[in-house]
Formats: C-alpha cells, structure tokens, sequence
C-alpha cells in the first residue's frame, strides 16, 4: 500500500476513533450487563424459582433462537413506544444487547455453577451456610476458573456483533467506516484495513482466553 | 403507549408473499451456507488435526482470519473488495454477470465464516478420540486417510453433534446478516413490513415465530440424528468427552 | 539372516527430549517362539513394542520382520505392519462399529479381501474363542474380557506371521484374565510367533521360550525361562522377581 492509499484513513482517523471507541464502550456494557443479568437468570433457573424459572427458561430459548438483528429491531421499535418518546439509538441498543447477552451468559453460568461438584454444596450446607451465601462464596470462585475463559470468548463473540448496530446507523467502528469508504470511494483500502483492526483486536481477546483457561487446568 | 394493532396486516398481501419469500430465502441461504460450512470446515479441522506443521500453521492462519473478523465485514469484502483484487475480467464478471450477486456472496460468505467454527469443532473432535484408536488403525495396516475415514472422523462426529447443532442454530441466524448487502431474507422483509405498515409488532412477532420454528426443526432433526447413531451399550452417544 | 529368523531388533534407541526411554536394544524372536518381556513400569517394555511394528517411531537402529526392513514410514511401513498383529492394553477396538465390523475393517480395507470371504473367516474366528453370538454386539456392550479376546480376533484376522501383546490383562478385573490368557496360550501351542508384555509370571512359566528383562530403557538379561525363573544372573532381576513373585 503506498501513502496515498492510506489517506482516506489518516485523513478521517479521529472519526474513526470515535466509532471505535463506541464498539468498545458497547462491548463493555453488554458484557458486564449481561453478566449481571445472565447471573440473575441462572440462578433463578438452578433454584427452579416456582413461575419465574419456567419464564427464564423461555426467556432464554426465545433469545437464543432469533438473530441479534432482530432483536435489535425489536427493541429499536418497542423502546420509543414504551418509553412514550424517543429517545435515540443508542440506548435502545444497549437495552437490545444486554437482554440478549444476558440470555447467552446465563448458559456459561449455569453449566459453570453446574460443575461444582455436589460434596461442595453439601459440605457448605452442613457448615450452615444459606444458598446464596454458598453460591457466592463457595460456587462462585470455584466455578469462575471455569467460566472465564468462556466469558472472554463470548465477550469476542460480542466484539464482532456490535459491527451490527450499522442496521440502525449508529456511528460505531464499522459503520465510521462505511461511512468513509463511500465518501472517498476507497473500499478496499478502507474495508481492509477494518478487517485488520477487528482482527488485531478480537486476537488479544483470544489470547487472553487462552491464558485463562491454561491457568483454570493447572489451578 | 398507544397503539393500534391490526394483526390481519400479516394476512394482507403483497405483506404475506413477502414473508414467504423472507422464510424460503433464509432457508435456502443458510442450507447453501451449511453445505460449504460442513465440508470446507471438516477438511480444515482434519488438516488442522494433523503432526504437519506447515498444514497446522495454513489451517490455524484460516480458522483465525475467518473467525474474529466480523461478519458483516466479511460480507462486505465479498462484494466489494473480492471483485476488485481480482484480474479485470473475473472481477468484471462477477460484478456484471454473476446472477443473484447478492445472495451467492451471502451464501459463500456466511459459509466460510461458519466453516472456521466448525473446523475448530472437528478438530477438537479428533483430538478427543483417545489416542490408542489412531494406534490401532496405525498398527493394522490402514493408510492415514483411511484411519481418518474408517476410525477417527466417525468417533469425532459423533462427540462434537452438540456443539454442531448449536453451530447449525447459529448459521439460520446469521443469515439474516446478508440484510446489510441487501438480500430480501426474513427479517429483511419484516424490516420493510414495519417501516410501510408501522405495525411492527405484528411483523416482528411473524418473524420471531419462525425463527423459533426453525429453531425447534433444527433441534429436533439433530437430536434425532444424535439418537440415530448413538452407540448400544452406552449412554450420551458413547463418547462422553468434556471439551 | 537366516530364514528362521522372525522379528529381529537391532540397536534400537529412542528418546522424549532428554529422557532416554530405549537404550541399544537388540533382539531376535525365532518363527514359532514365545517371548515375554518384563520388568519395573517404565522400563521401556511398552514403547519397545509398539517401535517393532513402527507404531511409535524411534531415533536410531533397525527392525526386520521375516527379513525385510521395517521402512520408518509411507506405504511399504503400513504393509510390513500389517503382517504383525498387535493386542493393547486397552483394547482399542473400535467403540462405533459392531464386532463383526470390528474384526473385519483391516482385511476389508488393507488386505482387500472380499466382505464375504472376511465375515466368514471373522466367524470361525469367534467360535474359536468362544464369542460367535457377539458378532452383532457393540464393544461398549461386552466385559473387557469379551472385548479384549476380540481384540486378539481382529489381530489373528489379517493371518499376521507374528503377534505383539502389549500388557494384555493388566487392564482387565482379576475374574476376566483367565480367559484371556486361555486364548493366548492355545495361540502359543498352535506354534504363533508371540512377543508378549506382561506381569503374569505364571504365563510366562507356561508358555515362554525365553524370557526378557528390561530396566530403564536396556534390555538387562534375555534367559530361556527356566533359567530365567531359577536364577536371574542380574540383581536388578532377582529384586524384580521377588516383588512379582511375593503376591
């Protein structure tokens, strides 16, 4: 590539910052929303909350058969309407990626408390710990070696989504991008160097998964 | 909240060709998809399975580039970076001739994209078939293509249908990423249906249903298949290997 | 080389990074003669095996099965090995196909024999040992002891000119080794080349010619077996023996 194929990028770079910094901003929220949520929802579902598991249960299947499109849609549509005014993109799209992280969260919560052998939930109920207490003091840390790699996956997973929020144009990294690419008319220099970042980015996230779940074998 | 409903709208026409069209499209890209994704992928994750370590580093070097790059990103490289790379008359035909430009890169790209994660998966799969079996075949006389043939791929087949089937849920969803290059699928149609109509409950809901129902077909159609070839004698398909 | 002459082992070395696991191991295995191969877990029995039939590659030496040279790997390797049957500890019968499928995959696929004609021999086979209303059974429904005579089928089926036996019954339930052993020492009396790893010092006694001792990675003695279990010449041997022989 010679300079003059790298101005359209030099030339726009602030801006192009500026949708990468709302990719990530997006990423950070629904992950750590969604962690929340998704925790909320697997234990209402280990526990079989009487009424509410069953709906967690739907709630989760419902999510996870439909695509992140959709759902972004749907909530494109429906926030303004509940809301009785609109409010922008921008959260309606957060609210859109919470609920459907939460949904998928919840699965490696579920299956990571699964996996703490039932002698620890006995031993902790004999010492007269109560279940949440158990679960946050017993199962949690124990089952956290398991979850994060996972975690970190799912976050990279979500790194990649957030390229989807381009159906509702709000400027995050590749739609800052598209942006630019059709105004200079420079595609393939734009398109790629896209590829590059999200690669180079999603890289590091693997890489840390990896690490993760080395130390979770050897711990 | 006010709002009129008026689900008779999905009844309507042109409204209900449209989602017809939507559904028989999703699934014909994503069947497509599926093909390229199982055959591409299980060729990668065997070479990827391998004690080569040039074939391991080509097939890691691929599974990374069409795994963390986004894939409306890679859609969009398709069709608009592909054509012009290419020498002037192939890159010309794609643009000028190809029929359906549109809906062959959907296809080819969400099936590359899906062929990284099934390739993963399979050789994840292999890794998993105890090592004696490959000991086994070695030591019978059998070639290395017809170990993996005969003994290996069998075995790993059938340890990685759960992930598979979750993988396969994944390629119906994704489809609906050929939208942004203006592929008329299912939730594109809703999409317009809503924004003529305004009834985007309405919509929304229809495509909500059917892509439940896909769900709940794939689902079955893989469980069955998983109880089909599940070994007598043995409980979870046999192999019960923890990834 | 003469013609008597099965299984010859000459100088073969093979190391894991720094750790020596065969040391200048040499040995000959005369048409029609039993060999067991013992010693302390770790002393390379294993891995000295599976290097004669080139399962495991090794760094230096060379191997010739009825006088021809093992190649280190390709085609000609895979034809050389499928004349020599091979029984694991673990079986490793193939969990996704029937007995029958089991027994007759190698002849099928390597030796290109005809189906029928490979069923047919695969079912005398079974009655030999025992187990011809198993043909349709998978291995995950039969003991290991089952599993573990069929193995031994699926070997005697590509008609091998010699068999390995790596450890045998050291992963079976005390009850299910007899029958095990039953069929191997027939197998000894119809005249099979054997090489066989084990702890059964009893088998030994009744069916091997000689016996070989092995101790980190060397071949320390090789004895006709009564010698061998009247008085090892090395210490190493004689401390060995007297451990086995004390259960």
């Amino acid at each position: 590539m010679s300079a003059s194929d790298l101005a359209p990028i030099t030339n726009s770079l602030p801006f192009l910052l500026q949708g990468l910094g709302l990719s990530v901003l997006l990423t950070a929220i629904a992950m750590v929303g969604g962690i929340v949520l998704g925790l909320v929802i697997a234990l209402v579902r280990l526990t079989r909350v009487p009424v509410l598991a069953p709906f967690a249960a739907l709630y989760v299947n419902g999510f996870r058969a439909v695509p992140l499109i959709l759902v972004i849609f749907w909530f494109y549509f429906l926030v303004p309407l509940l809301l009785g005014r609109s409010v922008g993109a921008l959260y309606s799209v957060l609210i859109a990626f919470v609920m459907f992280e939460g949904a998928y969260y919840s699965e490696i919560m579920r299956a990571g408390l699964q996996s703490v052998r039932v002698g620890q939930w006995q031993a902790a109920k004999a010492l007269g710990l109560g279940y949440l207490q158990t679960v946050r003091l017993i199962a949690l840390p124990q089952a956290l070696r398991n979850m994060a790699p996972l975690m970190v996956t799912q976050g990279v997973i979500l790194f990649q989504d957030t390229a989807l929020v381009y159906v509702v144009s709000l400027h995050d990294f590749m739609t800052s991008v598209s942006i630019v690419a059709n105004n200079t008319s420079s595609p393939v220099e734009m398109y790629v160097f896209a590829a590059l970042v999200y690669l180079a980015i999603c890289q590091v996230g693997n890489a840390l998964a990896g690490r993760l779940k080395r130390a979770s074998r050897t711990a | 909240m006010t709002y009129s409903w008026n689900w008779g709208v999905l009844l309507q026409e042109p409204y209900l060709q449209w989602l017809g069209w939507g559904l028989a499209l999703t699934l014909a890209i994503s069947l497509s998809a599926l093909v390229i994704a199982l055959s591409v992928g299980t060729a990668v994750g065997v070479l990827r399975s391998s004690d080569h370590a040039v074939l391991r580093a080509v097939t890691g070097a691929y599974i990374s580039v069409f795994r963390n790059i986004p894939l409306l990103l890679q859609m969009f490289l398709w069709f608009f970076v592909v054509p012009e790379l290419l020498p002037a008359g192939a890159g010309h035909w794609l643009k000028r001739d190809l029929p359906y430009p549109e809906i062959v890169t959907a296809i080819v790209a969400l099936g590359l994209f899906t062929s990284s994660r099934i390739a993963v998966q399979v050789s994840a799969g292999i890794d998993a078939v105890p090592r004696g079996q490959r000991m086994a075949a070695k030591a019978a006389g059998l070639s290395q293509l017809q170990a993996y043939r005969l003994v290996l791929l069998p075995q790993a087949l059938r340890i990685i249908i759960p992930p598979l089937t979750s993988e396969i849920l994944t390629i119906f969803k994704n489809s609906s990423v050929a939208l942004t290059i203006g592929v008329y699928e299912l939730t594109t149609q809703t999409q317009q249906i809503q924004s003529i109509t305004y009834q985007g409950f309405e919509a929304f809901t229809a495509a909500t249903i059917l892509y439940v129902a896909i769900a709940m077909t794939v689902t079955v159609i893989m469980r069955a298949i998983e109880r089909r070839v599940a070994l007598p004698g043995t409980t979870s398909g046999g192999l019960h290997v923890r990834f | 080389m003469t013609s008597h002459e099965m299984i010859k082992v000459e100088g073969l070395s093979k190391s894991f990074g720094p750790l020596e696991v065969l040391k200048e191991c040499s040995l000959t295995v005369r048409r029609g003669e039993v060999v067991v191969i013992c010693g302390p877990s770790g002393s390379g029995k294993s891995t000295l095996v599976k290097c004669i039939n080139g399962i495991e590659e090794f760094e230096r030496g060379q191997v010739w099965i009825e006088g021809e040279a093992l190649p280190s790997r390709g085609r000609a390797a895979a034809r050389l090995r499928a004349r020599v049957g091979m029984v694991f500890q673990h079986f490793e019968l193939y969990p996704h196909l029937t007995v029958l499928e089991n027994i007759c995959l190698a002849p099928v696929h390597v030796l290109k024999r005809p189906r029928t004609e490979a069923a047919a021999k695969a079912r005398a086979l079974l009655a030999r040992v025992g187990l011809a209303d198993k043909e349709a059974a998978y291995p995950a429904q039969l003991s290991g002891g089952q599993q573990q005579r069929i193995a031994i089928v699926r070997a005697l089926a590509m008609d091998p000119v010699a068999m390995l036996f790596d450890e045998p019954t050291s992963a079976l339930d005390p009850e299910m080794i007899g029958e095990v052993l039953a069929v191997m020492l027939e197998l000894a009396r119809d005249g099979m080349t054997m090489i066989v790893v084990t702890h059964e010092m009893g088998f030994a006694k009744s069916a091997a010619d000689r016996v070989v001792f092995m101790d980190k990675g060397a071949i320390v003695e090789i004895d006709e077996t009564q010698a061998f279990f009247a008085a090892p010449r090395s210490d190493r041997a004689r401390l060995f023996l007297s451990r086995i022989l004390a259960h």
